[in-house]
């Protein structure tokens, strides 16, 4: 069986821990020999994406450092695996073990179904779901296919929900637009975000969702921050926590 | 980004949610217009790579290709005028005009004279110039800029149109039915276009293989003005070129399915040489754009065929409006053009994005925009733009994230406070996270606490 690095980004580690934990629950499920390397802190992604590129090199060069060594590196959040596969040639273009790394960095669900095989998650989840697709899993990870692209379509992380049992999944009025996170965008440009963010949910909530899920903790803690200041009763969860709740 | 920039506007025009949610709606209908096109289309993303690949390609060897260009133009009766700038161009333009002596000039819309300022130039030199265009006639009469490349008045609302129109036009007070309106304007444009003694279109395409000019409008006004007077005046930029008659028809596909969601644009109009008796004037114009050539990671936006898509896509753009990205072409290729222009001015625009690349999906011509709005954060922060606080606490956090002794430290204390201090402290001028939304919970335990296994 294969030999995960486990990534969890920082915010998770600090905000979610129990989305690090039903990552684990999940991973060993299938099979997986994890190792959490303790040193790790943060990709950079918050620096890389305010352009301060002198204040990424370090943490990118310490992240090749911390999980080059590993068969493959599996973090729960598409951004912050973005961030290796997408980002980091700029900083570690040509740096040995760097390929390898690139090449093996994964995203949670893309994990399970692309390389470990699964089709079905097994377990029961007897509510309406919506699924939120964040922009860097669809449009930089290519784990769906996408509303403006003409291609085939696809979905893993649906796909892996679609499998439990009891499981309804709503059908949104706009597929895949963007919550308004954006890492420092959310906080820079507020009044946009939240807007967005608003929408996102009254999205959700036309279309019966009793709870929101997604790939990205961080996606879902700008949504559920406006949720609980507007007191909204949708609930929100990582997609982690609900298979592995499912799961029983 | 010292001046008021994109969040300011942004934050003013969210601020009517009615009329922000409005204009979301109204983009987004085009959207959906422009996917349904595309999805008819099996082969879209095939031609997406190929006019990308021709527009690389002739970016390449654009010299060449605009030699090419004058030699045939001329050779079918064109005059092919060239312009380094914005003034040249004015200058040229007016050159022609004067001559003439022509007072009164039709336009066809043309991004590019906007972004010249001609209108004023020419006004200030005693000629009128009436833009033909529907959309850009309301702006124009309401003394306005275009709000959006190819909708330009897509932030009025039909009720403010009637308004307008009766004030200007003398329609009926309160009327603001679309169909009585459209007609009206076109009874006031047809004395226009009557009396006009030449027309300026902008170019679409212009064919190197050929030396004509291609111009797509769907209100035939274009053609309006260019066969009522006899003197036909085109202003391009050097980016509009390609090399031969058979690239023409990738193009034309992707730009009105992009643009509007029409399969095809009502007129595209091809122009070789003057018609009988007339004149026929190419205005090649430089302004900037050989020097983002000369920048690699900002070649592509050249490519940009201003089909509009990425505006309509874009989710900031379609709640914070046009007018907020304080430039001619707004929205994410604006916000690329624009600091390449003038960095200074237009700090704020590469950040008014959440990187969601929707804007680099829908582009038919594939230009990465979000990689290209991303790299322009590099290079402002490396300019010194970023405010000092900003940058300062970016070098703070980094320096935190190296060593997980002080983050692990930081996180204690951090969650430890989030948890006992007073709301109103937590929620103070300072925090803008909060002002709309709940912080993120603190629980008493990081992950790696919880995890507890020292196992790497
Ligand atoms: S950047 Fe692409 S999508 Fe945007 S206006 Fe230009 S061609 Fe259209």
């Amino acid at each position: 069986m294969p030999e995960v690095g486990l990534f969890i980004p920082c915010y998770v580690d600090q905000s979610y821990p129990q989305v690090g934990l039903a990552a684990v629950r999940l991973l060993q499920r299938h099979g997986v020999k994890l190792h959490y390397p303790r040193d790790q802190t943060c990709c950079g992604q918050p620096m890389a994406n305010s352009g301060c590129d002198e204040e990424t090199r370090p943490l990118a060069e310490r992240f090749l450092r911390i999980f080059g060594r590993y068969e493959h590196v599996v973090a729960p959040s598409g951004s912050c695996v973005s961030m290796v596969r997408n980002h980091y040639a700029r900083f570690l273009e040509g740096k040995p073990g760097f390929d390898h790394l690139r090449r093996n960095t994964f995203e949670l669900c893309e994990y399970l179904v692309d390389v470990l095989g699964v089709e079905r998650a097994g377990g029961r989840f007897p509510h309406r779901v919506g699924l939120h697709q964040s922009c860097h899993g669809l449009r930089e990870l290519r784990l769906a296919q996408g509303s403006e692209r003409v291609v085939a379509p696809f979905d893993k992380v649906r796909q892996l929900l679609a499998s439990l049992d009891g499981i309804t999944l709503v059908d949104l009025t706009r597929q895949d637009e963007c919550c308004g996170f954006g890492g420092t965008f959310a906080v820079n440009e507020e009044a946009v975000s939240c807007m967005m963010g608003r929408d996102r949910i009254a999205d959700h909530e036309r279309a019966g969702a009793e709870v929101i899920t997604g790939t990205d903790a961080s996606c879902l803690m700008h949504l559920e921050g406006l949720i609980r200041r507007d007191r909204r009763p949708v609930k929100v969860m990582h997609v982690a926590e609900l298979l592995a709740g499912a799961e029983g | 980004m010292a001046q008021a920039g994109h969040p300011e506007a942004a934050a003013r025009f969210a601020a009517d949610d009615a009329r922000a949610h409005w204009h979301d709606q109204a983009l987004w209908f085009v959207r959906l217009k422009r996917d349904r096109q595309a999805r008819a289309l099996p082969e879209w993303e095939a031609l997406r790579a190929c006019a990308e690949k021709i527009k690389a390609h002739t970016a390449s060897r654009l010299a060449d290709y605009l030699e090419e260009f004058e030699r045939n133009a001329t050779a079918a009766g064109a005059v092919v005028h060239w312009a380094r700038d914005a003034e040249e161009h004015n200058r040229i333009v007016h050159g022609i005009l004067a001559a003439r002596g022509v007072t009164r000039l039709v336009k066809s819309k043309s991004m590019l004279t906007e972004e010249c300022e001609l209108n004023p130039y020419l006004e200030a030199r005693g000629i009128e110039v009436v833009d033909t265009d529907l959309g850009e006639r309301i702006v124009q009469l309401a003394h306005e800029r275009p709000s959006h490349i190819v909708l330009p008045a897509i932030h009025k609302k039909k009720e403010e149109i009637g308004v307008l129109f009766h004030e200007q036009l003398g329609t009926a007070a309160g009327a603001s039915d679309p169909a009585y309106l459209t007609e009206a304007a076109r009874g006031h444009l047809r004395e226009k276009f009557l009396a006009a003694q030449a027309g300026l279109t902008g170019v679409n395409f212009a064919v190197a293989e050929t030396g004509g000019v291609v111009v797509c409008t769907n209100e035939g006004n274009a053609d309006m003005g260019t066969s009522l007077p006899p003197i036909h005046i085109a202003c391009m930029g050097v980016e509009k070129l390609v090399p031969r008659l058979a690239d023409l028809g990738v193009f034309t596909r992707l730009l009105a399915r992009s643009a509007t969601g029409q399969p095809v644009t009502t007129y595209t109009s091809h122009f070789h040489g003057p018609m009988a008796g007339g004149e026929l004037h190419v205005v090649v114009v430089d302004n900037g754009r050989s020097a983002l050539l000369a920048a690699p990671p900002h070649r592509r936006a050249l490519s940009c065929i201003r089909c509009g898509a990425c505006m309509n896509t874009c989710p900031v753009f379609r709640r914070s409006g046009g007018y907020s990205y304080g430039a001619v072409i707004p929205g994410p290729i604006g916000s690329i053009l624009s600091p390449a222009r003038d960095p200074a001015r237009h700090a704020t625009l590469p950040f008014a994005s959440s990187l969601c690349g929707s804007c680099s999906d829908v582009c038919p011509v594939r230009i990465d925009l979000h990689h290209q709005l991303l790299a322009w954060r590099g290079e402002l922060v490396a300019q010194g733009r970023l405010p000092a606080g900003k940058r300062l606490a970016m070098k703070l956090a980094s320096f935190v994230f190296r060593h997980p002794a002080l983050y692990r430290l930081g996180g204690r204390v951090g969650r430890f406070l989030l948890r006992h201090l007073p709301r109103a402290l937590l929620y103070g001028r300072w925090n803008a996270w909060g002002r709309q939304r709940e912080l993120p919970p603190a629980p008493k335990k990081s992950f790696r606490e919880l995890y507890g296994r020292d196992d790497g």
